[in-house]
């Protein structure tokens, strides 16, 4: 896909499921977090990393048997309202979902599970959503995900696109699937930027100075810092994270940045208080959906963040047999396809995009015109020279190293 | 009659019960278990153990501490505004409300009936760069196109402002309604102006309700994060952000136990030193009414 001028259409590609995602007001996090402290906080909770070994996958799964509700967690405007797949898989096998949009961001849900998958209690979900971020990776830690049984995961293993199976945060897919991916990339009002940014340096331009916006969240700015002095994120070092940190420091003494945002950058960007920003694709294509504005989106040259979101079972679920046919029942093609019809995320599922174009044959007026965008969207179905572009978060080995990368990044976003 | 006496020795105590089991079930074991954690070491996956480690304090001290400087200049700036804003309201609901003092009061508490975050993000429609107030102003010329008032400090205060100043009419509003008339005509009847007779008689008088004006609404204020947070720009962050940020984002819970337990001790400390100027224990009775 070219670095500028991206087809609105195009955009289509990238529908809205930040909405909402980190929130404002985290109360109700501090509020969970206060009562986790409080009960088991002081003592602290050490887990050794559960081994991934087969048996371990057996021992979980021995005598597990599917029960006739599964109770799924999932994030806002991330499947059509009326829920066209979970009535689907209710008439195939027969147990009924309830779907919650209840997960507003990987930190606060976080918060919110910790203290009860640590004692070991249920958290009234069978399958939840979470991004490829450091509370993932302390799930994987923590032992807070069942392994999948990948022996009963038959759609997954036809149909899941190659690369989903080598992804460093969970390689061969032990405890996770993606459920859909997204781009952070750079976003911008047309209105008042005329010339079309293609990269980072448009972040520091003096010209758009105070109406820079830049994300707080650690892990993205560090990303971006890094893919700007060209640094591969995924192999990046404490040196470099010295280095982009630098880059960041510099920015905001330079006077560029506005301020550092969480989603709220989106509605600054439409209204003109922000020129240019760090951007989630959905959101601005959302953003021109509801309130008719016309801003662009564009790739940077060095590159953008690609982001997964993962299905996975807690290990207290109730009904983790059902959990895990539901996730399976997410890479039957028909499905996948249907979900990125309405969420025009990319999917993981490359077979998808013929049943797309199928439907859009199918289809008449402004149907056909919505289906054959996304089937053709470079945002729905990247290539793979678009894959290359993109990065993917650091993965933290250890927490001690997640604890370094915050003391380095902390600083900037906290001033 | 020693039972009888034994029970009516009792019963004082058995009345702060409820009260007291809420208090040390929800502020002291809490406040325990805070302050134990700020001492240990350790991270979300492999625990925290006690290690008595100090130091967290010493480092957050000094690693915040323009955070920390930064949260009571703004508390400071809000509260002044808050009762040169607070007190001719207060003044005029008491003195000048007649029959519809209720009403005003009620308009005054009509706000909260929507939530914080939302009153405060409008601030943000309201106060958009290009939006109905800055862009009819820049539009006649009145500002400087690049002129902004989100994303700076002045923003941040106001909003502290706005959003706490029924909490600073309210107590005044209480002194001031208990200011009995007679003392004023007592002084107008000597010949005092009315300059005078409100220097000398009604603002004395309503000292008590501005004190506890100020105990209850710089606290809450210095410790903001939300106002910070919306209407903040890169250099405005305030400590209450820097805790939340490291409670939620950077689970180092030792760092932000400690940083709340130094904002905590700051606080109270400033508001004993205060009530020792001010010179009255009335006045802490009054602010506890």
């Amino acid at each position: 896909m070219s670095d500028q001028h991206i087809d609105p259409t195009l955009l289509r590609g990238l529908v809205n499921r930040r909405l909402g995602r980190r929130n404002v007001l985290r109360a109700a996090g501090i509020g969970a977090t206060a009562a986790g402290l409080a009960a088991c906080g002081v003592k602290g909770k050490a887990t050794g990393k559960p081994t991934q070994a087969p048996d371990q996958v057996a021992k979980f799964w021995a005598g597990k048997v599917a029960g006739t509700h599964i109770d799924f967690a999932n994030w806002p405007l991330y499947m059509d309202p009326k829920h066209p797949e979970l009535k689907k898989f209710t008439e195939q096998t027969g147990m009924s979902v309830t779907y919650k949009e209840v997960i507003n961001d990987d930190a606060e849900w976080f918060a919110k599970i910790r203290p009860q998958l640590a004692a070991h209690q249920s958290i009234g979900y069978d399958l939840m959503v979470m991004t490829d971020g450091v509370e993932f990776q302390e799930c994987v830690e923590l032992g807070f995900y069942a392994p999948l049984d990948h022996s009963k995961l038959t759609n997954f293993a036809a149909n899941a696109a190659p690369k989903y199976k080598v992804e460093s945060f969970d390689k061969n897919n032990v405890y996770s699937a993606p459920w859909a991916s997204g781009i952070t990339g750079i976003g911008y009002n047309p209105k008042y930027v005329k010339t079309p940014p293609t990269g980072m340096h448009d972040l520091l331009n003096p010209a758009y100075r105070g109406k820079v916006g830049m994300m707080s969240d650690t892990q993205e700015i560090g990303n971006f810092a890094m893919m700007a002095l060209g640094i591969t994120p995924e192999t990046s070092t404490a040196t470099d994270w010295q280095k982009a940190a630098q880059w960041l420091t510099d920015q905001r003494n330079s006077g560029v940045v506005r301020s550092y945002y969480d989603q709220d950058y989106i509605s600054h960007l439409a209204n003109g208080d922000v020129w240019i920003s760090m951007s989630w694709s959905g959101d601005i294509f959302q953003q021109n959906a509801s309130s008719g504005s016309n801003l662009k989106f564009v790739i940077p040259s060095e590159g953008g963040t690609l982001w997964t979101d993962n299905m996975v079972i807690p290990i207290t679920a109730a009904n983790p047999v059902g959990a895990m046919q539901l996730i399976d029942f997410f890479y039957d093609p028909a499905i996948a396809a249907s979900l990125a019809e309405y969420i025009n995320y990319i999917t993981p599922v490359p077979a998808a995009q013929a049943v797309i174009s199928a439907d859009a044959a199918a289809a008449s007026g402004d149907d056909k015109a919505a289906l054959e965008m996304v089937a053709s969207s470079a945002l729905v179905f990247p290539s793979a020279s678009d894959y290359a572009k993109l990065h993917y978060y650091r993965n933290f080995k250890t927490p001690a190293e997640h604890q370094q990368y915050q003391a380095i990044f902390n600083p900037i976003v906290t001033s | 009659m020693t039972t009888g006496r034994l029970r009516a020795r009792l019963i004082p105590y058995l009345t702060i019960l409820p009260g007291g089991l809420w208090l040390i079930v929800f502020f002291v074991v809490p406040m325990i278990a805070m302050l134990s954690l700020s001492l240990q070491l350790g991270d979300v996956v492999h625990g925290f153990q006690q290690v008595w480690h100090w130091q967290t304090y010493t480092t957050s001290i000094s690693a915040y501490r323009s955070q920390i400087i930064r949260s009571f200049e703004y508390g400071i700036a809000s509260t002044l505004l808050q009762i040169i804003i607070a007190y001719p309201i207060a003044y005029w609901i008491a003195f000048r409300g007649g029959s519809r003092k209720s009403f005003y009061l009620f308009l005054l508490l009509l706000p909260f009936f929507v939530s914080f975050v939302l009153r405060t993000v409008s601030w943000n429609f309201i106060l958009a760069d290009n939006g109905i107030v800055l862009g009819t102003l820049k539009n006649l010329h009145l500002l400087p196109q690049g002129y902004h008032i989100l994303a700076t400090s002045t923003a941040v205060v106001g909003g502290l402002t706005y959003n706490y100043l029924p909490f600073m009419i309210l107590p005044i509003y209480v002194a001031l309604e208990r200011v009995d008339p007679r003392l004023v005509e007592a002084a107008y009847d000597l010949y005092a102006t009315r300059v005078m007779a409100f220097r000398k008689v009604i603002l004395p008088l309503s000292i008590p309700g501005i004190f506890a004006g100020v105990v209850i609404t710089f606290v809450p204020v210095s410790s903001d994060y939300v106002n910070a947070h919306i209407l903040g720009g890169p250099t405005s962050t305030m400590i209450g952000n820097v805790i939340q940020n490291q409670y939620l984002n950077t689970q180092d819970y030792p760092t932000a136990s400690a940083l709340s337990f130094v904002l905590m001790a700051i606080l109270l400390i400033g508001v004993f030193a205060y009530a020792r100027a001010l010179g009255t224990e009335e006045a802490l009775e009054v602010a506890a009414r």
